[in-house]
C-alpha cells in the first residue's frame, strides 16, 4: 500500500474518531470544529476537480458557496415564516428538508457553474482568474443589495434544517452527516479521476493540443468539470449555512474563494485527499492560534510559504510521496 | 473514391506562407509515402490536414469538408495523428494514455497491447518515465485507441535505436496488412518507406512536385527532389 494511501486511512480514521476522543475529553466544541473543517474540505474537493484535474484557476468558487448557502437560506426562511417562496404562476413553498435543499444548493451552483464556465472558458491563464473573480464580485454585491434576504446583513435561521431519521440539531449526528457526504464525495472523485473523463481531462490540462488530436474538446472536459465542481461547493455551501444557522454576502466574498483555494494548495492540488489535509490544517491553526492573535492568518500565511516552496503538491505530497510512482 | 482529399493547398504561420499549394490523395487501405527535405512542408501540411493550422485550398476526408472543423471535430471523422516528438500524456500511466483516447472500434487497449508488448509489460507505468521507443509505441498505440481510418505518423521512428526502429516498422505494416488501415507515412528512412508504403508524394518547398507508386521512384527522381 502506498504512502498515500496510508495518509489517506488515517485521516479517515482521525475523522471517524473525533466524536468519541470529543465525548471522551469533554471537548464538545470539538466537534463542532471537526464539522466546519470537513465541510471546507467538502468545498475544497469541488474546487480540486477544477483546479487539480481541470487546471482551471478559478478565483469564483464562493459563487458556488455562497450560492448553496443562499438556497439554505431563502428556502428555511420561507419555510420559518410560513411564506411562499413564489405564488405565481404556481406556488413554491419553502422548506426544511436538508435533502430538498442539498438538491436546491446542488442544481443552483451547478447551474451558475455552467453559465460561467461557457463565457470564462473562452479564455484562459490570468483571465481566466480575473474573469471568475468578477464574477464572484458581482454575486457578492448582488446579494449585499438584495433587502428582501438580508442584504449586507445576512438571513438568520432559527433551526437547523431536518434530515429524515436524524435529529440534526444533535452536533454528533449533524457531523456524521456531513461526514458521510464528504466520504460520498470523495468516493466519486477517486472514481472520476480513474474514470475516461478524468483521465481525459488530466490529460487536456497537460497537453490539451494532443487531447485535440484524439478527438475530444478540452474547453468541454473543462466545462464539465467547472460544473461538477460548481455542484459538489454549492452543497458544501447550504451544509455550512445550515452549520452556522446564518447565511450572509460573507460566503460569496473573494476571502472566501481565496480561502477554499488556500486549502486546496495547502492539503495537495489534485490529491484525492488534499483538501481534508488542507481544510484540517486550516481550522486547527484557526482554532489554535486565533485564540493567541486577531492576525494568525501570519501563521496561516507562514504554512503556505512553506508548503508551496518546498512541498509541490502540498502536505500530501509531502508525506506521501509523489502523485504517482513510476 | 478517396479517403483523404488535398487540392491546392496554402498556408502560413502568421505572414510568411509555408504551404503554396499541395495536392494529395489517399485512397481507403492505401500507404502513402510524404516525403521532403528538412523545411519542406511535410508537418505542416499533417497540421493542416489535422486541423491544427488554418489552410485554404480543397480539404476534404470521407466526403467532409475539414476547411471550417475544429481538431477535435475533424479527429472524431477518423483522423488519428501520431505527433513528431510524441507527446504522451506524461503525467498519466501507460494504460491511462490508451483509456483517455479510447473510442469504441476494432482497437482496444488489448489490441494495442498485443501489437507492442512492451507497452503491456509497463502498463502501469508513468509515460515521462518511459524509453523513446515506448513513448512511441505508446503515441502510436494511444491514435489507434481512437480508431482512426487514417493514421499519419510524423516522423514516428526519428532518434530511436535501430532494434526499435525496427519494431515500429513491423507493427506499421501488420496494420497494413491486418486492418487495412489507410497510413501517411513521414520518415527520413527511404527504404522503410519503400517497403512499408504504395505510393508516395514529394514535397518541395511547399508545393507538391512529384507523385507516384513507390516502384516509379527512381534514383533521379531521388537526387533531383530529395538530395539522395
Amino acid at each position: 500500500m502506498s504512502r498515500e494511501r496510508l495518509l489517506n486511512g488515517a485521516l479517515l480514521l482521525a475523522l471517524i474518531l473525533i466524536p468519541a476522543w470529543a465525548l471522551y475529553a469533554d471537548e464538545p466544541f470539538t466537534i463542532t470544529l471537526a464539522t466546519r473543517a470537513v465541510i471546507f474540505a467538502l468545498a475544497a474537493v469541488g474546487l480540486n476537480i477544477a483546479l487539480g484535474l481541470g487546471g482551471l484557476v478559478s478565483l469564483g468558487h464562493a459563487v458556488f458557496f455562497g450560492i448553496g448557502g443562499y438556497a439554505m437560506g431563502i428556502l428555511a426562511s420561507h419555510a420559518q415564516s410560513y411564506t411562499p417562496l413564489i405564488e405565481w404562476p404556481f406556488v413554491i413553498e419553502g422548506t426544511k428538508s436538508m435533502p430538498v435543499i442539498w438538491l436546491v444548493a446542488i442544481v443552483a451552483s451547478s447551474g451558475a457553474a455552467l453559465l460561467i464556465g461557457l463565457l470564462s472558458l473562452r479564455t484562459s491563464g490570468v483571465y481566466f482568474i480575473m474573469i471568475t473573480l468578477a464574477f464572484g464580485q458581482m454575486m457578492y454585491f448582488f446579494a449585499i443589495s438584495w433587502p428582501a434576504y438580508g442584504g449586507e446583513d445576512g438571513l438568520s435561521i432559527y433551526v437547523r434544517n431536518g434530515f429524515p431519521g436524524l435529529n440534526t440539531l444533535d452536533p454528533i449526528q449533524f457531523y456524521g452527516l456531513c461526514l458521510a457526504l464528504l466520504c460520498l464525495v470523495l468516493a466519486v472523485n477517486a472514481r472520476l479521476m480513474r474514470s475516461p473523463f478524468g483521465l481525459a481531462l488530466d490529460a487536456a490540462r497537460q497537453v490539451p493540443e494532443r487531447v485535440r488530436a484524439v478527438g475530444l474538446d478540452p474547453r468541454r472536459l473543462q466545462l464539465v468539470a467547472l460544473v461538477i465542481s460548481g455542484a459538489i461547493t454549492g452543497l458544501a455551501g447550504a451544509l455550512f449555512a445550515d452549520l452556522n444557522r446564518f447565511v450572509s454576502p460573507t460566503m460569496l466574498s473573494w476571502q472566501m474563494s481565496g480561502e477554499i483555494m488556500v486549502f486546496v494548495i495547502i492539503g495537495g492540488v489534485a490529491r484525492l485527499f488534499g483538501p481534508v489535509a488542507g481544510a484540517g490544517i486550516y481550522v486547527l491553526l484557526e482554532h489554535l492560534l486565533g485564540g493567541v492573535s486577531e492576525y494568525w492568518q501570519i501563521f496561516l500565511g507562514l504554512v503556505l510559504l512553506i508548503v508551496v516552496l518546498f512541498g509541490k503538491g502540498g502536505v500530501v505530497g509531502m508525506i506521501g510521496g509523489r502523485r504517482r510512482d513510476g | 473514391m478517396s479517403l483523404l482529399s488535398l487540392h491546392r493547398l496554402t498556408a502560413s504561420y502568421g505572414a510568411s506562407q509555408a504551404l503554396f499549394g499541395v495536392d494529395l490523395e489517399i485512397a481507403e487501405g492505401e500507404a502513402v509515402a510524404m516525403m521532403g527535405r528538412n523545411g519542406m512542408g511535410k508537418t505542416t501540411t499533417v497540421h493542416c490536414i489535422c486541423r491544427m493550422l488554418p489552410a485554404r485550398g480543397t480539404l476534404v476526408f470521407d466526403g467532409h469538408d475539414l476547411s471550417r472543423l475544429p481538431s477535435h471535430r475533424a479527429a472524431r471523422l477518423g483522423l488519428g495523428l501520431v505527433p513528431e516528438g510524441r507527446r504522451c500524456f506524461r503525467d498519466l500511466s501507460v494504460s491511462e494514455n490508451l483509456i483517455a483516447a479510447a473510442r469504441p472500434g476494432h482497437w482496444d487497449a488489448a489490441r494495442v497491447e498485443a501489437l507492442f508488448p512492451r507497452l503491456a509489460e509497463r502498463r502501469g507505468q508513468r509515460a515521462a518515465s518511459l524509453s523513446g521507443g515506448e513513448q512511441q509505441m505508446l503515441a502510436i498505440g494511444r491514435a489507434l485507441m481512437t480508431n482512426p481510418r487514417l493514421l499519419i505518423l510524423d516522423e514516428a521512428t526519428e532518434g530511436l535505436a535501430p532494434t526499435v526502429r525496427q519494431e515500429i516498422w513491423q507493427a506499421v505494416a501488420a496494420l497494413k496488412a491486418e486492418t487495412g488501415m489507410a497510413l501517411l507515412v513521414i520518415d527520413k528512412s527511404l527504404k522503410e518507406l519503400r517497403w512499408a508504403c504504395d505510393r508516395a508524394v514529394i514535397l518541395e518547398r511547399g508545393r507538391s512536385v512529384w507523385s507516384g507508386a513507390m516502384a516509379e521512384l527512381s534514383p533521379e527522381i531521388g537526387e533531383r527532389h530529395l538530395g539522395l
